[in-house]
C-alpha cells in the first residue's frame, strides 16, 4: 500500500508541476487531468473511496469539461484547425498518456494482487452519506445554495456573451417603458 | 500490509499546494490562474481526507465535498468572467484586466 501512494504521489506532483510549467492551455489540462487523476488513486489508498469517486466524477470529469469547454471557445477563429492538427503530434499527448498508463497499471496490480482493500479501515460511502444527511444537513443546504449562486452568477455574467446588441437591450427594455 | 502514514500524506497536499500557489504567483494568462486555485483547492481536500482517514472518521470527506462544490461554483463564476474579459480586451493577461471600470 505504502508503494502504490509512493508511485501515485510522484505522478501527482510531476504532472502538477507540468500543468503550471505549460504554455499551452490544452496541453496543461492534460496534465491537470493525469494530476487529479492520481489525487483520486492516493485517496483510495487512504481509504477513502467515496472521496476518490467525487474526484473522478466532478473534478476529472465536469470541472475539467467546462475548462475544456472555455479554452476551445478562446481558440475559434485563428486557425484553430490548423492548431488542432498540430496538436494531434504524438509529442504533445505522450507524456499525460504515460502518466495515466502508470496510474492504471498500479490499480491494475491493486486490483489482482488483492491489496484493493485501503489499509486501517476504510471510511465506507455509508457511513459518509449518514454523516452528510445527519449532523451535516445545514452545511448540505448552503452547499446547494452555494451551487444555486454559482450558477446565477455564471449566467448573469456570460448573459450578453454572444447575442450582444440583442440581447443587452432586453433586460433593460421593459424597464425604460 | 504498513498503511500510509499521515503525515508523508499531508506532506503531498503541502508541496500540491505550494505548487498551485507559485502557479497563481508565476503565471498571468488567466486561464493558468484559475488551473492553479483548483491545485490549491485540491491539495486542500486532500488535507481534509488525510485528517479524516487518521481519525477514521466520515467528516473529512464530507468537508472535501463542501470544497468540491465551492471549487465547481467558482469554476463557473471564474470562466464566464475569463470569458467577458477576453471578449473585452482580446487578451488573456491578467494585468490587462486591471481596468475594470471603461
Amino acid at each position: 500500500m505504502n508503494a502504490a501512494f509512493y508511485l501515485a504521489a510522484a505522478v501527482a506532483v510531476i504532472a502538477t508541476v507540468l500543468t503550471i510549467t505549460r504554455t499551452s492551455a490544452v496541453h496543461a489540462l492534460l496534465y491537470l487531468v493525469v494530476s487529479l487523476l492520481a489525487v483520486a488513486v492516493v485517496f483510495y489508498v487512504l481509504g477513502a473511496p467515496f472521496a476518490a469517486a467525487l474526484e473522478v466524477i466532478v473534478y476529472a470529469g465536469a470541472i475539467i469539461v467546462l475548462f475544456v469547454f472555455v479554452v476551445m471557445m478562446l481558440n475559434l477563429g485563428e486557425a484553430a484547425a490548423a492548431e488542432e492538427r498540430r496538436w494531434i503530434a504524438p509529442r504533445y499527448w505522450i507524456g499525460p498518456a504515460a502518466l495515466s498508463a502508470l496510474l492504471a497499471a498500479e490499480l491494475c496490480y491493486l486490483y489482482v494482487s488483492g491489496a484493493a482493500q485501503p489499509s486501517g479501515g476504510a471510511v465506507r460511502p455509508t457511513v459518509v452519506g449518514a454523516a452528510l444527511f445527519g449532523p451535516y444537513l445545514l452545511a448540505v443546504e448552503l452547499a446547494s445554495m452555494l451551487l444555486l449562486a454559482g450558477l446565477v452568477g455564471a449566467y448573469h455574467i456570460g448573459r450578453h456573451l454572444f447575442a450582444d446588441g440583442a440581447a443587452r437591450a432586453g433586460p433593460d427594455g421593459p424597464r425604460g417603458e | 500490509m504498513a498503511s500510509v502514514s499521515p503525515s508523508q500524506a499531508l506532506l503531498l497536499a503541502m508541496i500540491l499546494f505550494a505548487l498551485g500557489l507559485a502557479g497563481v504567483l508565476a503565471r498571468r494568462n488567466l486561464v493558468f490562474l484559475l488551473m492553479s486555485i483548483e491545485i490549491m483547492l485540491n491539495a486542500a481536500g486532500l488535507a481534509f481526507v488525510v485528517a479524516g482517514s487518521r481519525w477514521h472518521q466520515p467528516d473529512g470527506q464530507i468537508l472535501f465535498i463542501l470544497v468540491l462544490t465551492l471549487a465547481a461554483s467558482e469554476v463557473a463564476v471564474g470562466l464566464a468572467l475569463i470569458l467577458r474579459i477576453h471578449q473585452r480586451n482580446a487578451s488573456l493577461d491578467a494585468d490587462a484586466a486591471a481596468k475594470l471600470k471603461g
